[in-house]
């Protein structure tokens, strides 16, 4: 006999209501139940980083939270990134102009992670922007291109407080 | 690699998390779970029931206290990052949780949670024991606290009971203008590490050490305090020689030996990161003076 329970949980601005088992992981909800595959699931027990996602706006693994535990809360995935469905969010275009993915698996959990990192710390170095991401596995660019995307997201994002203000 | 059936509860009080701790078991409390989390989804652990205590009130939260900082159990690992407090009146506690795990999982790991997994090489515990740490536990009819000294039984081996939680931790602090340095070697940023230091010392005006707490982590089952260090540096004046032949003294600790590092690499890196943690120490304290040491 499984232990379920009915949840409620907003997402990318959406609410979902969804009975689901206990030991559903978030990371399992977020792709089966509501079907938004862009969260990547890699390693299962919270070493890679793919599967980071914004909960009430701070990073978590969803890997490592069950869905229960999401009940009431607001997450954004990296569907819920870009402003509207024909502009990209600084930080995107910025991995686009530098070459910072090639296959695609790290990216949503590096976008999600450096989103929260850019607002902690609006102008890092690069040394900050390596340790930020050292929770993130990529294996495919070296994380060249990650790092001259997040510096470059850095800049747009400063020049576009400072146009909006 | 999915968490094995359980029964999930989700108590809204310390009072009710520990009747059902009495009452289940085989229970699993749930605290920030970036340690639970994994071992349910490889199965290294297999509850009949799993207690979340993230829906309870007041169980986080950082409080001074006159001279001891109060720390709730279920204060996140981000919290003390970004504590004025913590960075003031405990600088060795924020130096060290730079090091605990990265971002994503500093917001959601948990002060209680570190100290009840105790992982030989976890940074709050080490830093728990420099500071001579008290763990208060609860159970059903009664809480107790738990100095450091007496806190891990043996590797990963709280000594609290099955039916106790821990609800807080009481840090002493120690006089302003006191030295303090964290080091550890990992083999990748975020990693647990294979060997730190935690240093503290107070230093009287003219560089004489009055008191010195010295704990190396991941070489024992437990955090260590390496007593011989610490007598040999009290009542001696600061210097580069001085701290470079006390170091050795690490060599001499009975080292773990694991697939990652052989006993006799961590009694180096214990000696190394441990001269270099004097040193920064001593170059911190307000009455020590700037030295290097590698």
């Amino acid at each position: 006999m499984s232990d379920r329970r009915t949840i409620s949980v907003t997402i990318n601005g959406e609410t979902y209501e969804r009975e689901v088992e206990t030991r559903l992981t978030l990371a399992d909800f977020i792709r089966h139940e509501v079907l938004l595959t862009g969260t990547h699931v890699g390693c299962e027990h919270g070493v890679c980083g793919a599967c980071t996602i914004l909960l009430d706006g701070r990073t978590a693994r969803s890997c490592l939270m069950l869905a229960v535990q999401a009940n009431g809360h607001e997450i954004t995935t990296v569907e819920g990134i870009a402003p509207n469905d024909t502009e990209l969010h600084p930080l995107q275009q910025a991995f686009q102009d530098n070459h910072g993915l090639q296959c695609g698996f790290c990216t949503p959990g590096m976008l999600t992670t450096l989103i929260e990192f850019l607002g902690d710390n609006p102008d890092p170095t690069e040394q900050e922007v390596r340790e930020a991401i050292s929770g993130n596995l990529c294996r495919c660019t070296g994380y060249q291109g990650i790092v001259a995307a997040a510096l470059d997201a850095a800049k747009r994002l400063q020049g576009q407080e400072t146009a909006g203000a | 690699m999915k968490p094995p059936p359980f029964t999930y509860h989700d108590p809204r009080s310390i009072e009710d998390a520990v009747a059902l701790l009495a009452e289940k078991d085989n229970a699993k409390l749930l605290a920030g779970g970036q340690s639970l989390m994994p071992m349910l989804n490889m199965r290294f652990v297999l509850p009949d029931d799993v207690i979340d205590l993230n829906l309870i009130d007041g169980l986080a939260g950082i409080t001074e206290d006159g001279d001891t900082l109060v720390f709730g159990g279920m204060t996140r690992q981000r919290d003390i990052e970004y504590s004025d407090l913590v960075a003031r009146r405990c600088p060795l506690m924020k130096e060290a949780i730079l090091n605990v795990g990265h971002r994503q999982t500093r917001n959601r790991g948990t002060y209680g949670g570190s100290m009840s997994h105790l992982d030989p090489s976890a940074e709050l515990p080490s830093v728990s024991m420099a500071q001579d740490a008290i763990v208060t536990v609860q159970k059903k009819g009664g809480t107790r606290d738990i100095a450091m000294a007496d806190f891990p039984m043996g590797y990963m081996m709280p000594s609290f009971e099955l039916d106790e939680m821990v609800t807080g931790i009481r840090v002493p602090l120690w006089p302003e203008g006191h030295g303090y340095a964290f080091e550890e070697f990992a083999r990748r940023h975020g990693d647990f590490a294979i060997t730190s230091s935690a240093v503290l010392l107070d230093v009287e005006p003219g560089g004489r050490i009055s008191r010195a707490s010295i704990t190396v982590g991941g070489v024992g089952p437990a955090p260590l305090r390496v007593t011989a260090v610490e007598e040999g540096l009290t009542g001696e004046t600061g210097s580069v020689e001085l701290f470079t032949e006390i170091a050795e003294k690490c060599r001499e600790i009975d080292a773990m030996e694991d697939v990652y590092a052989p006993a006799w690499y961590r009694q180096h890196l214990a000696s190394v990161l441990t001269r270099r943690a004097l040193g920064k120490a001593f170059s911190r304290a307000a009455n020590g003076t700037e030295m290097t040491l590698r």
